[in-house]
């Protein structure tokens, strides 16, 4: 039997390898992008903690249950229960009109309409020009559109002349002109998600003599909701904390009571928070109310947020457990 | 008698010689543009019903969008322009007469990569049938549980059926897209290389599928692997840069090919 033996007394002419050294590219790539990101987390802590240092301690029940019946300055007496009210309405109110409209677009400008005909380029620009206009633009755009426009027509086509139910700022325009401003943000999303789908699926359902119509309701759209809710989470981010656009179609400087109808106006968090800081007559005094209004409009927002995070994760767990 | 019966469609001298059975697919000077480029040339063949026909060829020869025109998935593709006709029992498939959705349910096709839907084993071969209208629970279940097992998958699926189409393998993903496709009884079933992605295993089931098939089916298959379409078809055809070479029975294309690119091609001496 012969052992194949190893061949000793070579190794010493094989090109040795050369030793490890300090990667200092690899070492300032990490430390500046690093540093870059550590910046970003200090003026978030400050913010955040400014806030919420300053204004927790104001935060009750009482502040967050009640309306603004005697002070609407004074930290002890002032309650913005309708604020909350009135952002959380207006925000829900969007997210139910900027949904089918954005989706419907993204379904057109991806299973319908051909990628490079001159007009779909148009409706992409307009669509991307459109997430790119000041906010305080949709406002005038709102009060213009909706509330003079629409809003007195409707007036003076169902109530008697002089009447004016319809054609003020209101709820509904408020949410109207909101949907308009996250419309992009709905429809980028969702095409995102279309596209992702693969190709493969919806020639599957038409080979399987299902029609267009059939193959999106039954296989594309399923497979997109979660990209759509991602895409009413922006929205529902963006819209939240936004004041520019309700400003002059919905937003009131006080109320007694909350609204009661679509056609009211309503009080609202970021609105109040502007109105807090410039129309009060003791700054000082306010200054405390300022904070705890500041912390429970951040606290909303997340709240809006993390529902509709909660929401979508349970539509995917669903999707993935199948009927 | 099928064997008596001679092609409806002339394409070559040679192929005069091949007997085949009665003609379900008869293609005529077909030309297809993708806008200025040509990627079939007048192509004229006529395949027979209830046998499997092979179309070979190297890549971006034209056999799978010849496939396609089969049931007009080229529609889907804009700036598609097509001459010459396409008859599936004596009906040209693209006049208007004719009903691309009813097509589509008479002509199945089977994918290259399998594309089972993100629904459940029991879903996925339902869907065409729900398709159809068809509601009953009971004639829904009789309905899966048979296509399943024609496409031979019951015995490794009947406890699962409700869970995901994804969680298979990938021969049985091809296995469920096959029982998905004969779900709807079509007349043809289009397999557009249905095995390349499988490993040898589960390439054989599948293969063995095709040939259990074709009892009741009429099977097209574009392969890019010889050995299949010798081991699986009874008839082959070679395409080269859109133009259909030579067609016959696989045998004679295999063994004894009249044309030399034929040869070259089937026996892998092909640049």
């Amino acid at each position: 039997m012969t052992a194949i033996t190893h061949t000793g007394g070579l190794e010493h002419k094989k090109k040795r390898f050369r030793a490890a050294r300090i990667d200092w590219a690899s070492f300032f790539g990490t430390g500046v992008t690093g540093l870059a990101t550590i910046l970003i987390i200090a003026i978030l802590a400050v913010i955040l903690g400014n806030v919420v240092v300053n204004g927790v301690q104001h935060v009750s029940w009482r502040f967050v249950s009640t309306g603004t019946a005697t002070d609407m300055f004074d930290v002890n007496k002032a309650g913005i229960l309708p604020m909350i009210f009135g952002t959380t309405a207006r925000v829900i109110l969007m997210t139910i009109f900027v949904l089918p409209m954005g989706v419907l677009t993204a379904i057109y400008l991806t299973e319908y309409a051909r990628i490079h005909s001159p007009f779909t380029r148009v409706i992409r620009g307009a669509v991307n020009n459109l997430a790119g206009v000041p906010s305080i633009v949709f406002g005038l755009f709102g009060a213009g559109f909706f509330v003079r426009f629409i809003g007195r027509e409707m007036d003076s086509a169902f109530y008697h002349a002089g009447a004016t139910v319809w054609g003020q700022p209101a709820l509904l325009w408020a949410s109207a002109t909101l949907a308009v401003m996250t419309l992009p943000v709905v429809i980028i999303a969702t095409e995102e998600s279309l596209k992702a789908i693969p190709q493969g699926l919806r020639e599957a359902s038409l080979a399987l003599g299902a029609t267009k119509l059939q193959t999106i309701i039954k296989v594309v759209l399923p497979q997109a909701v979660p990209g759509i809710m991602t895409g009413a989470i922006l929205a529902v981010s963006r819209a939240a904390g936004e004041v520019a656009p309700i400003l002059f179609t919905g937003a009131a400087y006080y109320m007694a009571d909350l609204p009661k109808s679509l056609h009211d106006q309503f009080m609202d968090l970021g609105y109040h928070v502007f109105i807090l800081s410039t129309q009060s007559p003791n700054v000082d005094k306010t200054r405390p109310l300022l904070y705890a209004t500041v912390l429970v409009l951040l606290c909303l927002t997340f709240l809006l947020n993390i529902v509709a995070i909660f929401v979508r994760a349970n539509m995917r767990k669903k999707a993935r457990m199948l009927h | 008698m099928a064997e008596t019966i001679l092609p409806k469609v002339t394409v070559a001298p040679d192929m005069q010689q091949a007997a085949i059975p009665p003609t379900l697919i008869e293609v005529q000077n077909l030309s297809l543009y993708y806008g200025a480029a040509q990627a079939l040339k007048n192509i004229s063949l006529g395949i027979g019903e209830k046998i499997v026909t092979a179309f070979i060829g190297p890549s971006g020869c034209g056999k799978s969008t010849l496939l396609r025109c089969f049931n007009r998935m080229n529609d889907l593709i804009d700036n598609v322009r097509i001459q010459g006709s396409v008859k599936i029992a004596a009906q040209d498939i693209n006049s208007d007469e004719v009903d691309v959705i009813e097509l589509r349910k008479r002509v199945g096709m089977v994918f290259q990569k399998s594309n089972p839907f993100p629904k459940s084993i029991y879903e996925n071969v339902a869907y065409g049938l729900r398709l159809q209208g068809m509601t009953r629970n009971s004639a829904l279940d009789a309905a899966v549980e048979e296509s399943l097992r024609q496409a031979a998958l019951w015995d490794e699926v009947k406890d699962r059926l409700h869970t995901s189409g994804l969680g298979l393998s990938g021969g049985q993903q091809q296995r469920l897209c096959i029982a998905r496709a004969i779900a709807i009884k079509p007349e043809i079933v289009l397999m557009d290389e249905p095995a390349s992605a499988l490993d040898p295993i589960a390439t054989t089931r599948v293969e063995e599928l095709i040939l259990d098939l074709k009892k009741d089916y009429t099977i097209v298959i574009v392969t890019h692997n010889m050995q299949q379409a010798a081991r699986i078809s009874d008839y082959t055809a070679f395409f080269y840069l859109g133009e259909l070479i030579e067609y016959g029975t696989t045998p004679k294309i295999f063994t004894n090919p009249a044309k030399k690119q034929t040869e070259d091609y089937v026996t892998g001496r092909f640049g």
